[in-house]
């Protein structure tokens, strides 16, 4: 293990705090990967029984399938430290409990239940951990009639809402690249645990947090359920229209599959454009003058500014139009934004860390800095990669006591690991 | 949601100016409901987003917006403007008073009237100044226009979002990228306070929407670094390698999503099984499918777009036999990974937000009415979160706060009324 990153941890924001965490896939992990990255020590217990799902995804290094060698899991698990324990052994849920013995935080996103049946839900916790904030993540929830309908990101964007309003007029859905509320849920996930944290600080008390992914990002549609409330009003799938700006849409330039994002909320803006465009004949149009006009026009004024951006790149694009004070954005793809955004580039949000296996690769850094206070990252965790360093050091265990636990089943190696099935 | 006056909340004892427009008041919002006093600071005649709709019985008025209300609900108001010298002193004098101060000006802009990180800091050193502007304080584009359009572009996800065969897509008209960057904003103030409980001092914290954005990206970010893969949109279609498969189903009446997968994935094993169980059930299974080896067959390296083809062709049509209600619930209970794809009146009359107790409803005194909020966004078993207060009426604490608590003279505030101070 990297020295330097316990140097770094020391001087962090969040150093002191202690993370149990048997969270696994996506939203879990990145709630918990805040506090890790921000100095916590998080300890993700993981097995080689159940591998942990996001090791079953790629890409992996060099395109070979391999527990260890894909760069999601890792990712959404850096600045952890990884301990391999089979709770469903006796001596695993003892050394579980050790864990939760010697944490401030202990989290999970299992079906609601799942804890509970392995004797380590809030009640059980709280009998040997008083002061314990435990956090429970959830497709919808730990209570209610449908709290064991649980399921990935995908789903929960299409109970919350994403889905349904997503895509064009004249088509179906188009469900988002990825699972969106895998990705939101934690921004409030992490947020609630630090202000208990907070709390617990000012009284001494623990708590129980009980997130819901699909609650939790519905307030990214707020607006919209409460024109349903108020107005009836069901949103449809619109394209890009929005009722305040026009035109609003991206725009084909030149080059494979390249676009410029273009939002005129005001006529100020609409007349710059149209002089940036050299006033064409067309642009003169009367009723193109307000925001009223443009948008009972919409399709045909898409067309006409089109046919001025497909003769220039979507660089020339954005450089001019931002000029003029107008938003604008070259549509990026993930390699433009990693390999040509200068913007990026300067930022340094793109970081080289060093994984134990797959070696160096590029990790997303937060996306905020501080004045004062630095973050701490480091590459995500081989499969028990840290099983001496949070047994021994961080518990206290002796290597007797470790054997043991091999021994006994409660500890799993690499020994444990059946032949990679492949990929889902 | 509690709708009481309690002062129980985990940051109850915490006073925040949110100076932030549209979408990304919802930061501000958020922090309210963990009880701290947030009061939202508008320049005279109110925010820019009080224009934007929908509004309450699409009635266009600056009291009325619901996308306004959506983002500043449980807040208190006051007016102030920040382009005169009595408005800054009487800014200056509340964050005397203040723990956080929220602000999305372009950068520079509070340096140049005078009210900049250092010059904040020295009137009170523990202040937590947090800023969130499109591409962050520094670098070339700091300084650009903006929109929730561009942000949506610049972070990646549009390029990814949307049908093949047509331009790129953002999700309706309800800012998502910002609003999602203004929650991640929460999550910055949370670390920078704890650790201000410790060393005492304040920070200025620099949040970046194009940077908070890429969190959105799936594994986008690895597929490029390990395998030089340009992800591109795909219409919803998913899939970490390999060929893609469809995510999303026509049904009776409307669509539904179906996570189609094997290989080692224990459970979406039994989940295609599943699936082709209950089409057996109907007779609407192939044999072949029946015979097929979802673990052993459904692997990266052996997907092609054919055989995904082939598989998806049955099984859209059997769903087209079924309503969103039957797939989520008979099919959910068959252990199959499916979801209705859900419409804002679908979402109203869902039955487990409603037992969870989700929707709120705010009595709106001035419209003799209840206007229907989303209730809390976390369960806090020692702390739940509270909703205190309907959104704020233009300037309508001012008394409250520059009389009743500043104790500035009656006199003195009319003539910062004249002076356009407030």
């Amino acid at each position: 293990m990297d020295m330097t990153d316990k140097k770094a941890r020391s001087a962090s924001p969040l150093s002191g705090i202690k993370v149990a965490n048997f969270c696994w896939i996506a939203a879990g992990p990145l709630t918990i990967r805040y506090l890790g990255m921000w100095g916590a020590t998080v300890v993700r217990v993981e097995s080689h029984t159940r591998p942990d799902l996001m090791r079953l995804q790629g890409p992996y290094r060099d395109g070979v399938p391999g527990y260890n060698n894909n760069a999601w899991g890792p990712q959404v698990n850096s600045s952890s430290y990884s301990a391999s324990i089979n709770i469903q052994t006796p001596k695993g849920k003892e050394l579980a409990l050790k864990l939760i013995r010697w944490a401030d935080v202990v989290a999970s996103n299992f079906a609601p239940g799942q804890m509970e049946k392995w004797g380590l839900g809030y009640e059980d916790v709280k009998k040997i951990n008083p002061e314990v904030i435990y956090y429970r993540s959830s497709q919808v929830g730990a209570t209610g009639p449908n709290r064991t309908r649980t399921g990935s990101g995908f789903e929960a964007a299409a109970l919350a809402g994403f889905t349904h309003v997503t895509g064009w007029p004249d088509r179906g859905p188009v469900p988002y690249i990825g699972a969106f509320t895998d990705f939101v849920s934690p921004r409030f996930g992490a947020a609630s645990i630090l202000a208990a944290l907070s709390y617990r600080r000012r009284t001494g008390k623990g708590q129980e947090i009980d997130e819901s992914q699909a609650e939790s990002a519905s307030y990214l549609l707020a607006p919209a359920i409460m024109d349903y409330f108020a107005n009836g009003r069901i949103l449809g799938r619109q394209g890009n229209a929005v009722p305040y700006a026009s035109p609003h849409s991206f725009f084909p330039c030149v080059g494979d599959d390249s676009w410029c994002a273009i939002a005129i909320f005001s006529d100020q803006q609409w007349t710059a454009l149209c002089r940036l465009m050299g006033e064409p004949e067309w642009s003169r149009k009367e009723q193109y003058a307000t925001l009223l006009g443009r948008k009972q026009a919409e399709a045909e004024i898409y067309d006409l500014v089109a046919q001025w951006t497909k003769h220039k790149t979507a660089e020339e694009v954005e450089t001019m139009l931002t000029a003029a004070e107008i938003p604008a954005s070259v549509v990026e793809s993930t390699a433009y934004l990693m390999e040509k955004d200068a913007h990026m580039r300067a930022r340094g949000f793109f970081r080289p860390l060093k994984h134990s296996v797959i070696g160096e690769h590029i990790y997303r850094g937060p996306a905020f800095k501080f004045s004062r206070s630095q973050d701490c990252q480091f590459a995500g965790p081989a499969l028990g990669e840290h099983n001496d360093y949070v047994f021994k050091t961080l518990l206290g265990m002796t290597d007797q006591e470790v054997a043991e636990g091999i021994n006994d089943g409660g500890i799993t190696t690499d020994a444990d690991l059946a032949p990679m099935k492949g990929a889902f | 949601m509690d709708v009481s006056n309690d002062e129980s909340g985990a940051l109850s004892p915490y006073r925040i100016l949110d100076l932030t427009e549209g979408p990304l008041s919802l930061c501000g919002k958020l922090l309210a409901d963990f009880g701290a006093d947030v009061i939202k600071v508008e320049k005279p005649g109110g925010d820019t987003a009080r224009t934007i709709g929908p509004f309450y019985r699409d009635i266009p008025d600056p009291e009325k917006s619901l996308f306004w209300w959506a983002y500043n609900v449980n807040k208190r108001g006051i007016t102030l403007n920040l382009e005169t010298a009595d408005g800054r002193d009487l800014f200056k004098q509340l964050v005397k008073t203040s723990d956080f101060i929220l602000e999305s000006y372009p950068p520079g802009h509070l340096a140049r009237l005078g009210l900049g990180y250092d010059a904040l800091a020295s009137i009170n050193p523990g202040l937590i100044l947090a800023s969130i502007t499109p591409y962050g304080q520094t670098g070339p584009k700091a300084d650009y226009p903006w929109s929730d359009l561009t942000a949506w572009a610049s972070c990646g996800a549009a390029y990814l979002t949307g049908d093949a065969d047509r331009p790129p897509l953002c999700m309706g008209f309800i800012p998502q990228i910002s609003a999602q960057a203004s929650s991640e904003l929460m999550t910055a103030i949370l670390i920078a306070h704890y650790e201000r409980e410790m060393s005492g001092l304040g920070q200025h914290i620099d949040l970046s929407i194009q940077d908070s954005g890429i969190g959105l990206l799936q594994a986008s970010v690895e597929a490029w670094d390990l395998a030089k893969l340009d992800y591109k949109r795909t219409g919803g279609s998913w899939g970490t390698s390999g060929a893609l498969r469809r995510l999303s189903f026509e049904c009776k009446d409307g669509y539904a999503i179906l996570l189609q997968g094997g290989g080692g994935s224990i459970r979406m094993v039994k989940a295609s099984e599943s699936l082709v169980q209950w089409m057996a059930d109907s007779n609407m299974a192939p044999d072949w499918l029946k015979k097929f080896d979802w673990e052993n067959d459904y692997v990266t390296e052996k997907l092609s777009e054919e055989l995904i083809a082939r598989i998806e062709e049955p099984i859209a049509r059997f769903l087209l036999t079924k309503t969103k209600k039957e797939i989520y619930q008979e099919g959910w209970d068959r252990g199959i990974m499916v979801a209705p794809v859900n419409d804002m009146a679908d979402i109203a009359a869902d039955q487990q937000l409603i037992a969870r107790g989700f929707w709120l409803e705010l009595e709106h005194p001035e419209l003799g009415e209840k206007v229907t909020y989303c209730g809390p966004f976390t369960r806090m078993s020692e702390t739940p979160l509270s909703c205190r207060r309907r959104p704020p009426l233009i300037g309508e604490h001012n008394i409250e706060i520059y009389s009743g608590e500043m104790r500035i003279p009656a006199a003195s505030l009319t003539a910062l009324k004249s002076a356009g101070a407030i």
